[in-house]
């Protein structure tokens, strides 16, 4: 029962910090691409008078 | 000067979260009737109030938003929703395994798992939903609207262990029960980690909200570039 317990008691410790770890990656996976997205449209923004022109 | 907010938030929370942890193996003894395992308590319980808390607050910002019309309000709401689902499925997920030891199974339709269940799904339907739809202020006002409705099941959970006796136990935390269920020192871990994860949500939800800042912009100059 005591190795049980303790097995299960790592698996529950393990799965709590595995969730917030992988929400932390998916955070920060979608900051970077928000970012390249923000430069994308700003510097189509800045050309496209230009190219209106 | 938000990053240096969320880098403190996140350091005060880690300091905090290992000491406790510590405590937690090696200060604390075992529980007399469920041993070691007991120690879930640590995480399971702080997480599932993280949880309830970030929708309450998220409730007040959405209420706010449908009373002034500003979008700041929706976009810190559908923040603090989305860290409180995740912190509601660590507290599904501890729970069961919890359960698996104690009761023998990994889940039972008991009424505190199963409205905490319809809670999580509510609320990921709500961040389904604003993914959904692509007119800002439809997409605002039917996640507030839904972020009203989705609070009432919370109070559900919260309620749910004092209105029916199933296998979940009854309240055990001081401030519900006027003392006496737990052991002051477990109670303290207890409110160590709640504190902890509290600062891990807030930090969370804080690079979130700047997420949500940067998509409006990237919304309104693609509006003003019509691209």
């Amino acid at each position: 029962m005591d190795a049980r317990n303790f097995t299960f008691m790592f698996y529950g410790f393990l799965a709590a910090w595995l969730i917030v770890l992988l929400y932390v990656v998916s955070l920060a996976r979608r900051s970077a691409r928000l970012r390249k997205e923000l430069e994308d449209v700003k510097q189509l923004v800045a050309t496209a008078p230009e190219n209106r022109v | 000067m938000r990053e240096k907010l969320v880098v403190a938030l996140a350091a005060v929370a880690a300091l905090l979260l290992a000491y406790n942890l510590y405590h937690i193996f090696l200060v604390l003894p075992d529980e007399a009737s469920q041993g070691f395992i007991y120690r879930i308590i640590f995480f399971h319980v702080p997480a599932g109030i993280v949880g309830m808390i970030g929708f309450f607050v998220a409730l007040t910002f959405s209420v706010l938003y449908l009373s002034g019309g500003d979008f700041r309000y929706d976009s810190l709401a559908a923040s603090i929703v989305e860290v409180s689902v995740m912190f509601s499925v660590v507290n599904l997920v501890t729970g069961s395994i919890w359960a698996r030891v104690i009761w023998g199974v990994w889940w039972t339709w008991d009424y505190r798992l199963t409205s905490q269940l319809v809670c999580v799904l509510i609320f990921a339907g709500y961040l389904m939903m604003r993914r959904a739809i692509d007119e800002p202020t439809q997409r605002a006002r039917l996640s507030a609207a839904l972020t009203i409705f989705g609070c009432v099941d919370v109070v559900i959970v919260w309620k749910s262990i004092e209105w029916f006796r199933n296998n979940h136990p009854g309240p055990v935390l001081d401030f519900r029960t006027g003392g006496g269920k737990m052991d002051p020192a477990m109670t303290h871990s207890l409110m160590l980690n709640f504190v902890g994860l509290l600062l891990v949500a807030t930090a969370l939800a804080l690079v979130r909200t700047r997420q949500e800042s940067a998509a409006r912009e990237i919304d309104s100059l693609r509006r003003a570039a019509h691209v």
